[in-house]
């Protein structure tokens, strides 16, 4: 029963936060129904828009998965926007380097540019949180920044596009070699390979986390690093490499957006949001609506991919301004956080009514069923 | 005679699945100390629940001096003077020991305090039970023996007539339990009724007027001191024979496995908490070390398991230097530790039971299929150690925190002897554990011991060290003050010792 309850809440959630959205629609003078069936039909109505909710959901479901490796671990990674622009920018590095290797060469050398790129870029704040003490919730923001500073001095020089240079300077790569684009999969629509890529990289990532040593170390260093480190476990290096592992994915995600991306080349407008789209960000959004496990995370992404592309034909038809999704978006956050709390509420009234003690260590955090059968050694004998 | 202070009658509770108080019936009467002795899951604390009205009983009553009492609340139980001192105080340690009498109370001053009133008050109860506590200082300045004194004046200036103390020598060094003993008969001397809950035999025995012994919510036994013994109340408590000191076979002494020369170690406020320490343990023997907690026995078993750099001096394990091992190597070494405080460094409380069993060995091939974990291969050897240790858990997959103290420290062990450790350190092995569990840990130790284990432990239990080390020393302010053969023993020298005037 209680489990039950635990996960409808962030269903509830997202429903009491469509519920919030057509109150907006129906202020701003529309009816809220067929709000909500542009964007529905913006989101699945064609071939081609569920194409384009799968890419978008893309760059949100690498980063989010990446986010739950670092949750795993209990780091906190802000750092999706910087370590995006890091991985993208390595990878673009490799496809202007070596831009007439074979593809079967080359895009395995682009992907993998965009993961360590991201990597650096994660391992940096981990570093410095496990060896210096850094609060990596500041360093990784701060990195945002760097990321994109770095991004707008190469795209303006180093990186410029040769036919800017004397031209309008628009801060833009040349279109990169195609040998480096990822395929598309489905004709006619912008289904590329990043979908099944980002998919397997979220299974990967519940393999690596549950069915291997290193996610079993991440765990333990995550849950109690002191026990952890009592037997022999460097807590240091798994800080790390959960910021690597976290990074690396949100590196994948640069290169998704770089070589899925229809015109293929690396702009900038000045900001971070203008080249992700703001994904290191809604990345954490998924993977926290994901209940923070890579699994439940893919889902989560194909629904905000799902919000952002209904947005455009909610703005394209009911002329609604697509800061709508943006504020839905946040409205969905909201409920979810806010409602760990309902969910904690709702367990200690089923508690006691069922009669289950409260105030009592081990069976305010587990649930009732397993209380009962750890009874001969474990009963309500505690505080007194 | 008067009616008794308190007498709850036929008091039975059930939670769901769990029958916590089962007809249970006692009393005490004015100026006796009625101890209620039973194991952790006992029904002792339900019991004290209901008194305070944190629980409501299903069935049974409870009358104080007599009359038929409904207590709704811990404040109405104060009001009806019944008093708690708790194991862990519930004092602010920035405040004053006459603001914190004063905490809740109205004050005759309206909204302002009324100190001096309260002072005077304290110095008045201090006098009168030699407590010996003075008003106007602040907690945190404060011995842990003093501070458990500031709990019982609290509840002595609400005038209490009855007071609970739950564990209260768990915390105390031997000196202090002495002293709080002397207290409580003062106060039953002036009428006070005290309960006193414990599973310490030789302090039950020593205190009680009458005792009370519960287990699986029932009632085993009422008996006095006089008609009993530690055996009977021991056998009681578990309801089956228990060996209360664990037979040790001879060994014949081994090379020596661990030796430290010198070893210098900083605490964590910076200072010097073990001082030029040298130890050598051989293979086969149990060296005890005891010890009032906090005289660096914990610096000294984490430098011992690397967790702690030392700043001078070696730790050597055979022929491997351990001086500035981290925990892996010294565990590559040969080196078993089973840390002092279970939930904070021996086991992950949300990792289950089986995950808990390989902290340690995760990583290696047994355990692996392509890389993989082989769950087959994880469970029948988890299920190995489990059955080996008599851990009681429901399953493999039970979150290790849901499980009992004692059961807890049986999954740490499993984990730490499984690798046929060279030098086993043991920080408190036993301390909260069941009696039961910490017979089946002493058993185990002694086991390691025939097998030609160099066993350390450590232990502020001096019964537990008489009981199973070999040699003993004693550590006080970072030295080892005294190191004696277990025949060579007596409790009153260790105890001098461990005072710092041996």
């Amino acid at each position: 029963m209680k489990r039950l309850v635990g996960a409808s809440v962030p269903l509830l959630a997202a429903l009491v936060a469509f519920l919030f959205g057509a109150i907006m629609i129906l202020a701003l003078g529309e009816n809220p129904l067929s709000g909500l069936a542009a964007m529905f039909d913006g989101a699945f109505g064609t071939g081609d828009r569920i194409a384009a909710t799968a890419v978008r959901a893309v760059p949100l479901l690498l980063v989010g998965a990446g986010i739950t490796i670092a949750f795993r671990a209990n780091v906190i990674n802000i750092g999706g926007e910087g370590q995006i622009i890091a991985g993208a920018l390595l990878s673009t590095v490799v496809a202007l380097t070596i831009p007439d290797t074979p593809k079967i060469i080359l895009l395995p050398l682009v992907i993998l540019g965009g993961l360590i790129g991201g990597a650096i870029w994660g391992a940096i704040p981990g570093v410095l949180k496990a060896y210096a003490s850094v609060n990596e919730i500041l360093s990784t923001i701060m990195l945002n920044i760097v990321a994109v500073q770095l991004m707008n001095y190469l795209l303006r020089g180093p990186m410029i596009d040769p036919i800017e240079v004397d031209g309008s300077r628009i801060p833009q790569t040349e279109r990169l070699t195609d040998n480096a684009a990822l395929p598309t999969l489905i004709e006619g629509t912008r289904l590329h390979l990043g979908v099944p890529i980002a998919i397997l990289a979220a299974i990967i990532v519940y393999i690596i986390l549950w069915r291997t040593p290193l996610g079993f170390r991440l765990r333990a260093v995550g849950h109690n690093p002191d026990a952890a480190r009592a037997a022999g476990i460097s807590v240091e290096r798994n800080i790390v490499k959960a910021l690597a592992m976290s990074g690396a994915l949100s590196g994948l995600a640069g290169v998704t957006l770089v070589f899925g991306s229809e015109s293929l080349r690396m702009v900038t407008d000045g900001g971070s949001a203008g080249f992700t789209g703001s994904a290191g960000f809604n990345g954490i959004v998924a993977a926290l609506f994901g209940a923070l496990h890579p699994l439940w995370t893919i889902p989560s992404s194909f629904l905000f991919g799902a919000l952002l592309t209904g947005a455009t034909e909610l703005q394209r038809e009911l002329q609604i301004p697509n800061a709508l999704a943006i504020s839905l978006n946040g409205l969905i956050v909201l409920f979810v956080v806010s409602s760990d709390k309902v969910r904690e509420w709702l367990a200690r009234r089923l508690d006691s009514s069922t009669g289950q003690p409260i105030n009592e260590p081990p069976s305010a955090d587990s649930p009732p069923d397993q209380v009962a059968t750890t009874s001969s050694g474990n009963d309500p004998e505690t505080v007194a | 005679m008067s009616a008794p202070v308190l007498q709850m009658h036929n008091i039975t509770k059930t939670f769901p699945g769990v029958l916590a108080n089962d007809d249970v019936s006692f009393d005490v009467h004015a100026g006796e100390v009625h101890t209620l002795l039973g194991e952790n899951g006992a029904g002792k604390s339900t019991l004290m629940k209901i008194l305070f009205g944190l629980y409501q009983p299903d069935s049974g009553q409870i009358l104080l001096r007599g009359q038929q009492a409904n207590i709704t609340s811990p404040t109405d139980a104060i009001e009806k003077r019944v008093g708690m001192v708790h194991q862990h105080f519930m004092l602010v340690p920035t405040l004053t020991v006459a603001e914190n009498v004063a905490l809740g109370l109205p004050s005759s001053r309206g909204l302002r305090t009324d100190l001096d009133a309260v002072s005077e008050r304290i110095a008045s109860i201090s006098e009168q039970y030699g407590l010996s506590v003075d008003p106007g200082v602040e907690i945190w300045k404060l011995s842990v023996g003093e501070r458990q004194r500031v709990e019982i004046i609290k509840a002595l200036y609400r005038d209490a007539e009855l007071l609970v103390l739950d564990e209260p020598t768990a915390v105390l060094t031997p000196q202090e339990v002495d002293d709080l003993f002397v207290i409580l008969r003062q106060m039953t001397a002036a009428d006070t009724a005290i309960i006193f809950i414990s599973h310490k035999l030789h302090e039950v025995m020593e205190l009680s007027d009458r005792i009370t012994v519960l287990r699986n919510g029932r009632v085993t036994g009422h008996t006095t001191p006089a008609e009993t013994s530690r055996q009977q109340l021991a056998d009681l408590m578990v309801g089956r024979e228990v060996k209360l000191a664990p037979d040790k076979p001879p060994v014949d002494l081994g090379l020596v496995r661990l030796k430290l020369r010198g070893v210098t170690v900083k605490g964590d406020r910076g200072t010097i908490a073990v001082d030029n320490v040298d130890l050598d343990v051989h293979a086969g023997e149990i060296l005890g070390v005891a010890g009032v907690s906090g005289n660096g026995q914990r610096e000294l078993a984490e430098t011992i398991a690397g967790l702690r750099p030392a700043e001078a001096g070696s730790v050597q394990l055979d022929d491997t230097d351990l001086s500035k091992a981290n925990p892996a190597q010294s565990r590559a070494a040969g080196l078993s530790y089973v840390p002092e405080e279970r939930m904070k460094d021996g086991a992950v409380g949300e990792f289950d039971v089986s995950e808990n069993l390989l902290l340690i060995n995760h990583g290696e091939k047994r355990f692996l299929r392509n890389g993989l974990f082989n769950f087959d291969a994880i469970k029948s050897h988890c299920q190995q150690l489990v059955d080996d240790f008599a851990v009681k858990t429901p399953s493999l997959s039970t979150p290790t925190s849901s499980l009992s103290g004692g059961n807890i420290q049986k999954v740490i062990m499993a984990r730490e002897l499984e690798s046929s450790p060279a030098v086993l350190v043991a920080a408190q092995p036993t301390r909260g554990v069941d009696i039961g569990a910490a017979e089946y840990i002493h058993s185990q130790l002694v086991k390691q011991r025939s097998d030609g284990v160099a066993i350390v432990m450590i232990s502020e239990d001096l019964d537990e060290v008489l009981g199973l080390a070999d040699r003993i020393a004693v550590m006080f302010e970072g030295r080892i003050v005294k190191i004696v053969d277990r025949e060579n023993a007596t409790k009153d020298q260790l105890g001098l010792a461990m005072a710092g005037a041996g």
